[in-house]
């Protein structure tokens, strides 16, 4: 049972990391829109639109 | 209860598969896509829909959970054209490097994640425009676009056309600090529930191990480990605990949060001398756990806050009044300018039914002017050539000129955003009735703790204080304060999510509660634009013949009748127009197969072939249009304002659930009449001033009555404030909006009985939590007093009763999703 005494501090030191993992997460912006995320996996989004790509085929042939 | 009322389905047989309202019958707008007929309410829907599938966003037919807002007009492009000004984008927007331009947009009308992305793309798409995000949950938009390449009016008029109503919106202080306060109240959140658990895994083991099987030293080192996750949590989740109870006491009141303060300190401090010592109970899992509902109530209570301010947030929209300004000289060609940017000395031709930019002397003969906004006296007053005019007044009459004198925040104008301001500052009643309410519970809770307290001193001095604080624990209204703030969440949240926004915190309870529905006006219950409503044929040439060539004449015309019979004539073959003049103030002539024909006044037809007109309707209120040829006369129509298609059945629904309904209007009798008559309203009361609809709203509720009240204009705002609960229409004018306590965003009436119907079920769900927590307050306290309770056990059956007060609140909403 002496693995307790590094197990349990241990623990205490893994909750403290995930709770700034966390706080990192929340000022990085990751929980500000919690419903469109779920909604872009669904959405195909292989076609682009095709307006973008006369634009972007535009820039090449001026670049 | 009642079940809901009918869901407008997208897709279903009779209803627009665009925005859901019921296809009006005798219409064909409707394509074929992916080998399915859709069938549509109006062009409008028509062309939206065709759009979506055009560009390739069919995805969004996928994925959407409620229907699309119903397409307006297309709006005067002049006015969008006031946000290129650069004068007036400083106020809204920014330079966001590499020569490009960024601007919040707030986004009318989005109903589900869907619509977000349907907007983006919109917007994306506009050529020059370099990224877009649009966010559901605040209604804003983020666009980016390049000045050399496009212009910010483009893409608003691209999200306009698909029928999100959209306005720069200044992105100010208000907005970041509320954006912050979300963030740190996530925060606090996490913090609690991440202890919580961690330290429930400290404290099982000594629950479930018998006597002496953990060791002395491991119990300690468990103990230690849950006094250092336990401090963060205190010291950050806890922290706005300790404020709030510092505060009420700072200001010599008792607030919620002080027994709450008290008792996970007591708690925190006798656990830390226990584990100190080594040797006593330690709880820190129960003042985890505490904190850790508390704050997901404060949570929820937050989330409630912000979806009631949404309706609010209307105000945040950046408006710049528009001015007509005449160039110089006599003449009388006007160009469209921001209100901001005229002088002393301009001249500005105001048209009807628009607000005056700015004060100013009358140069015309005269005016007709409402100056209800102002001065509360809401009979339009007649001004003469010379004298003083006072802007934001609204233009009665017919078009004039005048010229301004006083500009900016020293004009009158200035006073109208003053009163909104003072809409937005008002606090909801319920809130501070809450308050006082709890003021005298929370003594009640403090006085009890102390009680058991000094009573078990006597007793047993050293269960004393874990006594008193289980009493304390055990009594806090933690059920109590989450019971109301849980429904109205998701009351508020089913309400946004079918487009009945509300803005007042009472308004769900006083709804609940109505007894009486009153229509202001005989707009809110017809579509407030003219339609033709029958068609009389006056010689060989068949109705539809008739109307289809009516529409061929009228096609090319903006005036509003002229749009009404196009309308009605869009899906029929119209005739080829070899020739066409239009005679404003009479009608219009073409020349069709060689025949000229003329619709208009019946004297202005009657000219073309010298016969006398026809008897037809001659007691109707609606307009009465005719149609000639040089031979005589072929048909006419009777175009008015033609009823809601759902009004007649939500009038019944109202019925049903038990509401009087009435129609309290200013409009002429024979008007009145005829729309109650449609929809099956007995009481009804026309020609009222706004003083008599005043009389007439005190009246009933003289008698006990609480009266709902649904309008849609300025001049209702006196008696929207005085009803018990007041609904403004979408389309309404803004102020009206401002002052109601609810908005029905989506157009459709039928949302109005859905939004009495949750209210009514929002009501008895808080009551029944409201029972629920007070009952369970009243089985326990005595056991808490008796020593029966440890804390932890408090701790567990208050999380337990919290849950169960926020189960029953969830209830409100899995009923009508389809």
């Amino acid at each position: 049972m002496d693995i307790l005494y590094l197990l349990i501090p241990l623990s205490v030191v893994l909750a403290l990391l995930i709770g700034a993992a966390f706080w990192l997460a929340v000022d990085g912006g990751q929980f500000d829109d919690l419903d469109r995320p779920a909604l872009d996996v669904v959405i195909d989004d292989d076609r682009p639109p095709p307006e973008r790509d006369e634009v972007r085929e535009a820039d090449r042939a001026a670049g | 209860m009642a079940a809901a009322a009918p869901p407008a389905r997208p897709g279903a047989a009779t209803d627009c598969f665009h925005c859901g309202l019921p296809v009006p019958p005798g219409t064909s707008f409707g394509f074929e896509a992916d080998g399915q007929r859709r069938a549509f309410c109006c062009a409008g829907c028509e062309a939206v829909s065709r759009a979506i599938s055009g560009g390739g966003l069919d995805d969004y037919y996928r994925l959407r959970e409620a229907a699309a807002p119903r397409p307006a007009r297309s709006e005067d492009c002049d006015e969008l054209r006031l946000y290129d000004e650069p004068a007036l984008q400083q106020r809204f927007a920014r330079d966001a490097g590499a020569g490009e331009r960024e601007a919040s947009i707030l986004v009318d009308g989005m109903r589900c994640t869907a619509c977000a992305w349907l907007v983006e793309q919109v917007a994306a798409r506009v050529p020059g425009v370099t990224s877009a995000t649009a966010h559901f949950g605040s209604r804003r938009a983020l666009v980016r676009w390049n000045p050399a390449a496009t212009r910010l009016s483009e893409v608003l008029a691209a999200i306009r056309s698909f029928g999100y109503p959209a306005w720069p919106f200044e992105a100010g202080r208000l907005a970041a600090l509320e954006a912050k306060e979300r963030r740190t109240m996530l925060r606090r959140l996490w913090v609690a529930g991440l202890g919580m658990m961690q330290v429930m895994m400290y404290a099982v083991p000594s629950y479930i191990a018998g006597s002496g099987d953990i060791a002395p030293d491991i119990q300690r080192l468990l103990d230690w480990a849950g006094l250092t996750l336990t401090l963060p949590v205190l010291a950050y989740s806890g922290w706005p605990f300790f404020a709030g109870a510092w505060r009420s006491l700072a200001n010599r009141a008792l607030g919620m949060d002080v027994p709450v303060a008290l008792g996970i300190a007591a708690s925190f401090a006798a656990s830390a001398v226990a584990t100190v010592r080594g040797s006593g109970p330690v709880y820190f899992d129960s003042i985890t756990m505490f904190v850790f509902l508390l704050t997901a109530g404060r949570y929820l209570e937050h989330l409630a806050r912000a979806r009631a301010g949404l309706g609010l947030r209307r105000l945040e929209r950046y408006v710049p009044q528009a001015a007509q300004r005449l160039r110089d000289g006599n003449g009388l060609e006007a160009e469209t300018v921001p209100a901001a940017l005229l002088a002393p000395g301009d001249r500005v031709r105001v048209r009807s039914g628009d607000a005056l930019p700015a004060d100013g002397v009358l140069e015309g003969e005269e005016a007709w002017l409402n100056e209800s906004l102002l001065t509360g006296e809401s009979a339009a007053l007649r001004r003469g050539r010379g004298e003083a005019l006072l802007g934001g007044s609204v233009n009665a009459g017919s078009a004039f000129v005048m010229r301004v004198e006083r500009v900016g925040s020293e004009s009158t104008l200035a006073t109208i955003e003053r009163l909104m301001e003072r809409a937005l500052a008002e606090r909801p009643r319920w809130v501070e009735l809450a308050q006082r309410a709890s003021s005298l519970f929370v003594a009640g809770v403090l006085v009890a703790a102390l009680l058991a307290g000094l009573a078990w001193l006597t007793i047993d001095p050293a269960r004393a204080p874990w006594i008193a604080i289980s009493v304390l624990i055990v009594t806090c209204p933690c059920a109590l304060s989450l019971a109301a703030p849980a429904a109205m969440t998701v009351a508020l949240g089913e309400m946004a999510r079918f487009g009945f926004v509300v803005s007042r915190g009472h308004a769900i309870e006083a709804l609940a509660a109505a007894t009486d529905v009153v229509f202001d006006k005989t707009g809110t219950l017809t579509l407030g634009r003219p339609r033709v409503l029958e068609v009389l044929p006056l010689g060989q040439v068949a109705a539809a013949d008739a109307l289809a060539i009516a529409a061929a004449i009228a096609s090319g015309s903006n005036h509003p009748l002229d749009r009404a019979l196009a309308e009605a004539g869009a899906g029929l073959r119209r005739p080829a127009i070899d020739s066409h003049c239009s005679h404003p103030g009479s009608g219009e002539e073409a020349r069709i197969a060689g025949r000229r024909h003329r619709i208009g006044q019946a004297s202005f037809c009657a000219a073309l072939h010298g016969l006398a007109s026809p008897i037809a309707w001659l007691h109707t209120a609606d307009t009465v249009v005719w149609l000639a040829d040089d031979a005589g006369w072929i048909a006419a129509f009777r175009i008015g304002d033609a009823v809601r298609p759902e009004a007649g059945r939500v009038v019944a629904r109202l019925r049903e659930l038990g509401l009087g309904v009435h129609l309290l209007t200013g409009d002429e009798a024979r008007v009145a009449h005829r729309v109650a008559a449609e929809l099956g309203i007995e009481r009804v009361r026309s020609c009222a001033s706004p003083e008599g609809k005043q009389d007439y709203v005190r009246a009933l509720q003289r008698e006990g009555r609480r009266v709902a009240m649904v309008g849609d204009g300025v001049n209702d705002a006196p008696v929207l404030g005085l009803a018990d609960v007041s609904v403004a229409m979408g389309h309404g004018a803004d102020l009206a909006q401002v002052r109601a306590d609810a908005v029905l965003a989506s157009g459709s009436l039928d949302d109005l009985v859905r939004a009495v119907d949750l209210a009514r079920r929002t009501r008895a769900v808080l009551r029944q939590n409201l029972a629920w927590a007070l009952a369970y307050n009243a089985v326990v306290l005595p056991l808490a007093f008796l020593g029966l309770v440890t804390p932890l056990a408090a701790g567990v059956g208050m999380a337990s009763s919290s849950l169960a007060v926020v189960a029953n609140a969830l209830r409100l909403r899995a009923r009508d999703r389809s």
